[in-house]
């Protein structure tokens, strides 16, 4: 190009806003690019990426990732012979929570009351069915041996006889069935200080041969009558029971009220209000 | 008595319950002189709640008078309270640290179950919201079983009307913790997603504490009208690019703090939408987020969110990244009523806070399964329905936030006037 040469000059200039814009509109009504640069309608692959994500489909596509580039089953098996630590948390908790023939289950619960207090509410068996929903009736015929009726699933009940094997007021209460027991189980109660000042955890351990091994605790667990499942709803009646006077029900008949309001209207009534 | 009940889906009716009974000893019985449909009531309407089943009495903001007491109540027959809508028990420990709508002991053990493997704690009593939350017989009703009611019911002045105290219940409170939760500091801005009853309190509550500029964002005009009736500029998100909006009304710098108060069915906003809410049809339990994906974007470095707008499932797409590159402060939580309803009672009274500026409508208990349907798809009018059990049915009051007194869309920086409070009109 010879610098003789300007026909450049007498080009039509490129226009800002380009032609079609709607200079007058709002902003956020014009269109953001020249009709020649708008999006043609057609799949492009901004929009395939877009709709995967929307979809989820990167996380199908993570999936196929790992399987292919993820650990070698040689990596696996270093892991598998590495040793493990023992942990610290307990040892029901495990994945793994059968010992022998035993299930073990338990549960703990921060109740803002002394513990010399509940330890007492306990040891007293006979306020056991007050907060516990399958323990239909409890007592202590003769020092350090307890009797127990406990509903069991499909109408049956069952009745254990257990001996108090430890009892340290205050701090702990441990029982084990003795022979001809409707349930082989052994269990104990543990009462200590609440850190903080936040009252008394009590933390309770049930080990037993659950009746028909491992289909007998799925079918009891179906019914919400597992020791684990009852474990954790009778130790929240407990906290309901010993903070607050009475236990929660969304019944607003007085005739409809469980054996636990009933149990409440009961104790009122054998000691009036002082 | 005669309750508002579930039927399934957009069903609500009208049902003859037997009258309840004291079943514990620190129970009340109320009869009930007002109460109202809540914004939350609309989830359990439009079914995206679990747990709420035919049969349920709805409601949770409710007022009435003591009829009966148990032997441990500390009420006495006759007093005039409001109820919160959180069951407390006073004694647990979240109660002693006045987390009120944490309490241990107020749902029925076997009502734990759900939410406990949901949300991996149980959550406490709620009346009248789903068996998750117990599946207490709920307030729009002519009597209401109150549990633990030497806690929880405020004694309320028999010179303050039923509307001006009602929403302490709930709505007031929440918007006012809402706020609190927020943070509200000298120079700040506060933006409220939601100009329903709990985003307009929150806003009324963020001026109410001193700040700078509380914007409002909405798309139905008559409610944001409601918004700038309370100083606070609004935001119309179908008109507006919403992020860009907020940065050049805050200086370039994003708003201080950011509160949703839309919740879990939030409309529009953004592309994910579409997925949300055919996964939310499929019952998959996933909650909509629009809002607050939007809020968390908007909402400056360093900034809080605060969120009072009620979700119950999961969520995909929640912005992680802005969460914590941000370095954020979220705030979340059923409000706990009884920490903050002595306060405001006091700042009603002294006329600091109003909240007669929203009702729209108050009818008749009887009339509640239309109220329901208005407040659910009638939304620009339907500001808040109060209802009536003691009133015939089929009789009706405009309320101040009514269209009838509506004289039409304001302009930017001006006030709106609203219709002058009942004692007012009755005074003239």
């Amino acid at each position: 190009m010879s610098h003789d040469d300007d026909s450049w000059l007498h080009q039509p200039r490129p226009t800002w806003p380009p032609e079609g814009h709607h200079q007058n509109l709002p902003y956020r009504d014009r269109e953001p690019y020249p009709a020649a640069r708008r999006d043609s309608g057609g799949l492009t692959e901004k929009k395939v990426v877009a709709a995967a994500m929307t979809l989820g489909l990167g996380a199908l596509a993570g999936l196929a990732a790992y399987a292919y580039l993820g650990p070698s089953a040689s990596q696996s098996a270093r892991h598998a012979q590495e040793p493990r630590l023992t942990d610290d948390a307990p040892g029901r908790t495990a994945k793994q929570a059968r010992f022998g023939g035993f299930a073990v289950t338990g549960r703990s619960v921060t109740i803002d009351r002394p513990k010399d207090e509940i330890y007492a509410f306990w040891r007293d068996f006979s306020n056991l069915p007050r907060f516990m929903e399958n323990i239909v009736d409890a007592g202590e015929p003769e020092p350090g041996i307890s009797t127990w009726t406990i509903r069991a699933p499909m109408g049956t009940s069952v009745k254990v006889r257990s001996r108090v094997v430890n009892d340290r007021p205050g701090e702990q209460i441990a029982w084990r069935s003795t022979e001809g027991s409707g349930i082989e189980t052994e269990g104990k109660v543990m009462f200590r200080d609440a850190p903080g000042g936040r009252g008394t955890i009590v933390e309770t351990v049930i080990a037993y041969k659950p009746p028909m091994g491992m289909v007998g605790q799925a079918v009891a667990k179906l019914f919400s009558a597992e020791p684990s499942v009852q474990a954790r709803r009778d130790l929240k009646r407990l906290k309901m029971l010993l903070e607050t006077g009475e236990i929660a029900t969304n019944k607003n008949q007085s005739g409809k009220g469980g054996k636990f309001q009933k149990a409440v209207q009961t104790e009122l009534q054998s000691s009036p209000a002082v | 008595m005669r309750a508002l009940t579930y039927h399934g889906k957009h069903d609500v009716r009208v049902d003859t319950h037997p009258d309840p009974q004291i079943v514990n000893p620190r129970d009340a019985i109320i009869e009930v002189t007002s109460t109202a449909i809540c914004g939350s009531d609309l989830h359990l309407y439009d079914g995206v709640i679990p747990g709420v089943l035919k049969g349920d009495i709805l409601g949770h903001e409710f007022m009435g008078r003591v009829v009966e007491v148990g032997s441990a109540s500390t009420l006495k027959v006759g007093q005039r309270v409001t109820v919160p809508f959180t069951i407390s028990c006073g004694a647990c420990f979240h109660c002693r640290n006045q987390e009120f709508s944490h309490c241990d002991n107020s749902n029925p053990v076997e009502k734990q179950d759900v939410s406990e493997s949901l949300y991996g704690h149980p959550m406490s009593g709620l009346f009248g919201y789903s068996h998750m939350t117990g599946g207490y017989p709920g307030g729009q009703a002519e009597y209401v079983r109150v549990p633990f009611s030497d806690v929880g019911p405020l004694v309320v002045p028999d010179h303050l009307e039923d509307e001006k105290v009602l929403f302490l219940t709930d709505i007031l409170s929440t918007g006012w913790m809402a706020a609190d939760q927020a943070t509200v500091e000298p120079g700040d801005t506060i933006v409220v997603w939601g100009a329903g009853p709990v985003g307009l309190f929150a806003a009324q509550s963020a001026r109410v504490m001193g700040a700078e500029q509380v914007i409002v964002i909405d798309h139905y005009p008559h409610r944001l009208e409601l918004a700038r009736s309370l100083g606070c500029k609004v935001i119309d998100y179908h008109q507006t690019v919403v992020l860009e909006a907020l940065m050049e009304m805050t200086g370039g710098q994003g708003p201080d703090a950011v509160i949703d108060a839309v919740g879990m069915e939030s409309h529009g906003f953004e592309n994910f939408n579409p997925v949300d809410t055919l996964k939310q049809k499929v019952g998959i339990g996933a909650d909509r987020i629009g809002a607050l994906r939007q809020a968390i974007l908007a909402v400056r470095k360093g900034g809080r969110v605060s969120v009072p707008g009620v979700y119950g499932g999961m969520a995909d797409k929640f912005p992680t990244g802005a969460l914590m590159e941000k370095g954020l402060t979220l705030r979340t939580g059923q409000t706990h009523v009884q920490r903050y309803h002595q306060e405001l009672l006091r700042r009603i009274e002294e006329g600091e806070i109003d909240t007669t500026f929203l009702i729209s409508h108050i009818t008749s208990l009887e009339d509640a399964p239309q109220g329901y349907k208005n407040f659910a798809f009638r939304q620009n009018e339907f500001t808040k329905v109060v209802l009536k059990p003691a009133w015939a049915k089929g009789r009706e009051e405009a309320g101040r936030a009514n269209m009838a007194h509506w004289t039409g869309p304001s302009t930017p920086g001006s006030k709106p006037a609203t219709a002058p409070s009942r004692d007012v009109l009755t005074d003239a």
